[in-house]
């Protein structure tokens, strides 16, 4: 007999400004099954939550039916209550008559009807809730990291530091991702590479980090806990275990011209190379698609040189197979790419900045190559046309930032910093040039940031205008720049011998395929969701998957690196339970019933369901069947819908319970 | 081919020699053209400064013409036509409110359906590769500095033609004849366009620029494909060089003065002797 | 400026169709724009004024009779506003109001004159159009030398055939004069 405890909750002025609540609890108290019903001013309050907890022990409540705000917010909190006084939580339900309901209404004679019913069918519902106990699924615990930038190292380092197994995969040849390739830092100017490659070796070096780069993920299979991610680790035509790192082979390599990845083009790298000195691992690969060995079967110098005999061009990708039990995603970001090919239909390009056409207008990683002591130049600020110092540098900020029109609509946030940081540097190292910045806001907002760009200005002698450019052209062997100085009210003209455009953050080339593989949600520009913006920074709703650094949205490097630490802690949270659980709310299957016809596994979602066979004792087969894996499965319920036998059923959500609430109301 | 044609006021009247050599050059090329009837001014700059219901009404008349007479296809070769054309179309076909309206202003039904084409487009319809065959004098030692001027890329939304920053489709045409355009910065300048009379100051500063820039990169003419444009280079040309005490001496042609002389038609028949600015 | 609680924009965004809220004055139209040099309000700026429901300030501008109608200012917004329109709708706002400033007259003149006569013709009739506008200027301005300047030109387009004195004209030119009242309500001058 079932005696359920009704609560209505006011919600202050959110919900009984519109419906009649009292109204709504004596009405309640008529439906059968019901043993009280009452309302409260907050009932996610503590005296709420007391009251709640009274009445299960005075009544012998068996049930619970809040009517209150969205489940999202506050089913937890009531469940926990119940359980506090030994009910089973899977026995509390909540009536949104909230969002779904005073929210939504202005009608209170309309509005209190429908909250009636909407607690009745919470009530019809509640009469058929069983008991259930969470599910619990086998965790390993050895974690994955995506992404070997700064993010992807400082969440390595931190699970491994903790005591767990961590791989780290990793595209390119080496890791350190953008970060290796600054020159300095805002807003302390610390060398990029003198804070990072510390940290890089750390990650190679420490026992419980395993490094797979020139690798990625090639599929993922499984679930929290329980993931199995096949690696490809791409040909690098090296003996990893014999290779040295001396050097032999790249400078003795005859195919010099190619242009440098990791100069953005500024540079250029034999065909079997390093792509920095300071690389992790330090050990070479060869590109395939250059190298004379590899498309022709010539040459072949670097294999003859190779003392250790470490060249194998025989080398072909392997796969890998690492079962974790979290993943972490830090894939980074790449520029956007400001000449006419554009990756969206909708995304256009600058034509009007002759990036591509003229040699001299660069974006702004192309620049940190230029100042970086390991770059092209020697760090020597040289225009690419003719390797002169330029006397006068225009910086432009927002190409495709905040462009609706033609790029992106959003803001790249660290643009406005590194603009600063550009000029400070381009200033120091040519102590008459001229620096001009056209902007059209400053955003600064981190710790010593306006600060940061004030002394730009102030002391390093910047000039600033604020305005857009209009356009670059060339003549001479200088650039005129069309812009505004919307301040001064006039159009200003600059002849400059090199332009720095400041092109958006937009999410690494592959992320939405791996967040495809990995089932995880991304917005309309390709940046991986969190599950909350405010609250749930770096998980997502994939569960055991997180999120961290420039991947996620752009960022600054203090902000990839707190990130990063937070998804570390989230993946030791889970570590550290003794087991995991998931919400029973899962679908089931009678097996006794179902005719294996399997159009449950067809309609799955999540592929949750399998082909299971069931065998008697000597092993014969008995009948086949379809079975759900409760660690996969996300309770959509539409394995119940296209179940044609009724076997498939969802616990906590069933037919039952449904047809139940359907009749309620008609 | 047949299809419609839409001279605008420009082209039968002083800058007749445009329709000469566009009539020239596509009747060489099996294009008849059908002069729509008793078509009207398409508004210019004098309407869509002055009244916007105007600017949209006296290109629609046009185009109701146009639906009224069968043709699906319109050749506007004066960009400031097409241009016009193009934009009451696009209006038109997003309204049925102002589709209504400007069908009982202008007497007859408009529904923006009819396709209006600049000459580079009849051009690229009629195909390169049958123009190339049919080349007598290739136009080798030509390097011409192609001139787009405002109208025939810009706004984009409403013509939709070639790329408003590095447009390319003369480069393509006139290179595959045997010419070497010149890549040069003023592709897309305005020249001052129609302030010819009201503002000379304004056309003469702005179209030396242009015949500067051309001249800088080492073009030996300029080709445009808008009867303003050759207005202002050309006729102007004499009084530029007196305002700024220069000789800029480039002759200026219509897209379809070079296209006919690689065909092989005498210059004279094309109109090319009509120009102010004559090859020495 | 005090800024009050009603900001009439004298119907320029309706004319116009541009969305002014979403200029967020970054300034790209007046960098490329051809005649800022020469103009007295920039175009961002007078698109700022009529956000701050200071159309009036902005419509008596010279800036918007210098405007060559390039384009180049919509095209290259980065919010897509229609800033050419805004400046088409100032010209008519101002026209219709006879508020156009003493030294663009000429311009409006010439507008003016170009308008009557396709309106009259159906067509331009383009030695009808010279002569009236060069003969509306000089009672304007009494230069003698502006009624005179090109006369040497005359015989040049004659020379070359582009002179035309009489040339066809529209058969249905009444219909062209319905459209014009219809479309022109608010009253020419």
């Amino acid at each position: 007999m079932a005696r359920i405890g009704v609560f209505v909750c006011w919600c202050g002025e959110n919900i009984a400004r519109t419906v009649d609540v009292e109204q709504v609890a004596s009405a309640a108290f008529e439906l059968p099954g019901v043993a009280c019903a009452m309302a409260c001013k907050y009932m996610c309050s503590e005296p709420g939550q007391a009251t709640i907890r009274r009445k299960i022990a005075e009544e012998h409540l068996t049930g619970v039916v809040v009517a209150s705000c969205s489940p999202h917010m506050h089913l937890r909190t009531f469940r926990k209550a119940a359980e506090k006084e030994g009910l089973n939580p899977y026995l509390v339900e909540m009536a949104n008559i909230r969002e779904q309901c005073s929210w939504v209404h202005q009608d209170r004679r309309e509005a209190t009807a429908k909250a009636i019913d909407l607690v009745s069918m919470s009530v019809a519902k509640t009469r058929y809730n069983h008991a259930l106990a969470p599910i619990e699924i086998p965790l390993t615990r050895r974690a994955m990291v995506i992404g070997g930038g700064v993010a992807g190292i400082q969440s390595a380092l931190d699970i491994a530091d903790a005591g767990y197994q961590v791989v780290l995969v990793e595209r390119e040849p080496s890791i350190g991702g953008k970060m290796a390739g600054l020159s300095e830092t805002f807003p302390t100017l610390d060398c990029s590479q003198c804070i990072l490659t510390p940290r890089m070796v750390e990650a190679d070096q420490h026992p419980n980090i395993t490094l797979h780069t020139y690798s990625e993920v090639e599929s993922v299979e499984g679930f929290v806990g329980n993931f199995r991610v096949t690696v490809r680790k791409k040909a690098r035509y090296i003996d990893m275990e014999k290779c040295t790192g001396c050097g032999q082979c790249w400078n003795s390599c005859p195919s010099k011209k190619n242009p440098s990845d990791f100069d953005y083009g500024l540079g250029q790298r034999t065909a079997i190379y390093i792509p920095f000195p300071q690389a992790v691992p330090a050990r070479p690969v060869i590109d395939s698609a250059v190298c004379m060995k590899l498309t022709k079967g010539k040459c072949g110098i670097c294999a003859k040189k190779c003392l250790p005999g470490a060249i194998r061009f025989d080398d072909e990708d392997r796969l890998v197979t690492e079962e974790v039990g979290a993943i972490v995603v830090a894939t980074g970001y790449k520029l956007y790419s400001v000449g006419r090919e554009q990756r969206n239909d909708h995304v256009t390009g600058y034509g009007e900045y002759g990036y591509g056409r003229h040699a001299d207008v660069i974006d702004s990683l192309q620049f940190e190559r230029l100042l970086s002591a390991s770059g092209p130049t020697g760090g020597e600020v040289r225009r690419p046309s003719d390797g002169k110092v330029p006397q006068c540098v225009v910086f432009i900020s927002c190409v495709g930032s905040r462009d609706n029109a033609k790029g992106l609509s959003y803001c790249s946030k660290i643009c406005c910093m590194y603009n600063a940081k550009h000029t400070m540097l381009y200033k120091h190292k040519v102590h008459e040039g001229e620096a001009h910045v056209f902007y059209m806001d400053i955003r600064a907002g981190g710790k010593n940031y306006d600060e940061f760009v004030r002394r730009a200005i102030e002391q390093d002698g910047a000039h600033y205008h604020r305005g857009r450019v209009s356009k670059i052209v060339e003549q001479d062997g200088r650039l005129v720049v069309r812009g505004v100085d919307t301040l001064a009210g006039e159009p200003v003209t600059i002849h400059a011998d090199m332009v720095v455009l400041a092109a958006a953050m937009c999410p690494s080339d592959g992320a939405e395929a791996l967040a495809q593989k990995l089932n995880v949600g991304y917005d309309e520009n390709g940046f991986l969701s969190e599950s909350h913006p405010k609250l749930r920074p770096v998980e997502t709703n994939a569960a055991g998957v997180y999120v961290c650094g420039a991947c996620q949205g752009p960022k600054d490097i203090p902000e990839s690196v707190s990130q990063a630490t937070a998804a570390a802690g989230k993946v030791l949270v889970m570590f550290s339970r003794q087991q995991l659980t998931r919400e029973p709310e899962v679908a089931r299957v009678d097996e006794s019933n179902c005719a294996a016809c399997f159009a449950c596994i067809r309609a799955c979602p999540y592929n949750a369901i399998e082909r299971a066979e069931i065998r008697d004792r000597k092993g014969q087969l008995v009948k086949c069947t379809a079975r759900v894996n409760p660690g996969l499965c996300m309770g959509c319920g539409t394995c119940v819908a296209v179940c044609p036998s009724k076997c498939a059923d969802l616990a906590g959500f069933s037919e039952q319970q449904i047809y139940a609430m359907v009749e309620c109301l008609v | 081919m047949e299809i419609g044609y839409y001279p605008g006021c420009a082209l039968h009247g002083s800058s007749n020699d445009y329709e000469t050599s566009v009539r020239s050059c596509l009747g060489k090329l099996d294009v008849g053209l059908r002069e729509l009837d008793d078509w009207i001014c398409c508004g210019a700059t004098a309407a869509h400064s002055l009244n916007h219901k105007l600017a949209v009404a006296l290109p629609a008349r046009n185009l109701a013409l146009a639906k009224r007479d069968g043709m699906t296809e319109l050749l506007a070769p004066c960009p400031m036509c097409s241009m016009e054309l193009l934009r009451a179309n696009r209006a038109l076909a997003a309204c049925p409110r102002l589709r209504k309206e400007i069908s009982e202003i202008v007497e007859l039904e408009v529904d923006g359906s009819t396709q209006v084409l600049n000459l580079i487009q009849v051009v690229q319809k009629i195909g390169l590769d049958a123009i190339i065959r049919q080349v007598v004098r290739p136009l080798n030692g030509f390097r011409p500095a192609c001139y787009y001027g405002c109208l025939l890329t810009r706004p984009p939304r409403d013509v939709q033609f070639d790329d408003c920053e590095q447009p390319s489709s003369m480069e393509t045409i006139l290179a595959a004849l045997g010419a070497e355009p010149v890549d040069w910065n003023y592709k897309t300048e305005c020249c001052g366009a129609g302030m010819t009379l009201a503002d000379e100051e304004t056309v003469l500063n702005l179209s030396h620029k242009i015949l500067s820039d051309a001249a800088a990169h080492h073009a030996s003419c300029i080709v445009v494909a808008c009867p303003m444009c050759h207005v202002n280079l050309d006729m102007k040309q004499a009084d530029i060089e007196r305002r700024f005490g220069v000789r800029h001496e480039l002759v200026v042609y219509y897209l379809s003065d070079l296209i006919g002389l690689a065909l092989g038609i005498d210059e004279k028949i094309i109109g090319i002797d009509r120009h102010f600015v004559v090859k020495k | 400026m005090t800024l009050t609680a009603s900001t009439d924009d004298l119907g320029i965004e309706q004319l116009s169709g541009a969305s002014l809220r979403d200029c967020y004055q970054c300034g790209k139209c007046s960098a490329g724009c051809p005649m800022a040099d020469s103009m007295d309000v920039l175009p961002n700026r007078l698109i700022r004024l009529v956000q701050l429901g200071q159309a009036e300030k902005a419509m008596r501008a010279e800036s918007i009779w210098k405007c060559v109608s390039c384009m180049t200012c919509t095209a290259r917004c980065p919010k897509s506003v229609d800033c050419a329109g805004v400046m088409d709708a100032l010209r008519q706002i101002a026209f219709e109001r006879g508020a156009v400033p003493e030294a663009r007259q000429r311009t409006v003149l010439f507008q003016k004159a170009f308008l009557d006569n396709v309106r009259r013709n159906g067509r331009l009739r383009e030695l009808e159009l010279v002569g009236v506008f060069k003969l509306r200027a000089f009672f304007r301005d009494r230069s003698l030398r502006a009624l005179m300047k090109d006369s040497l030109l005359a015989p040049k387009l004659m020379h070359r055939g582009k002179l035309h004195f009489g040339g066809q004209r529209v058969k249905d030119r009444a219909v062209v004069g319905r459209i014009f009242t219809r479309c022109m309500t608010n009253g020419e001058k």
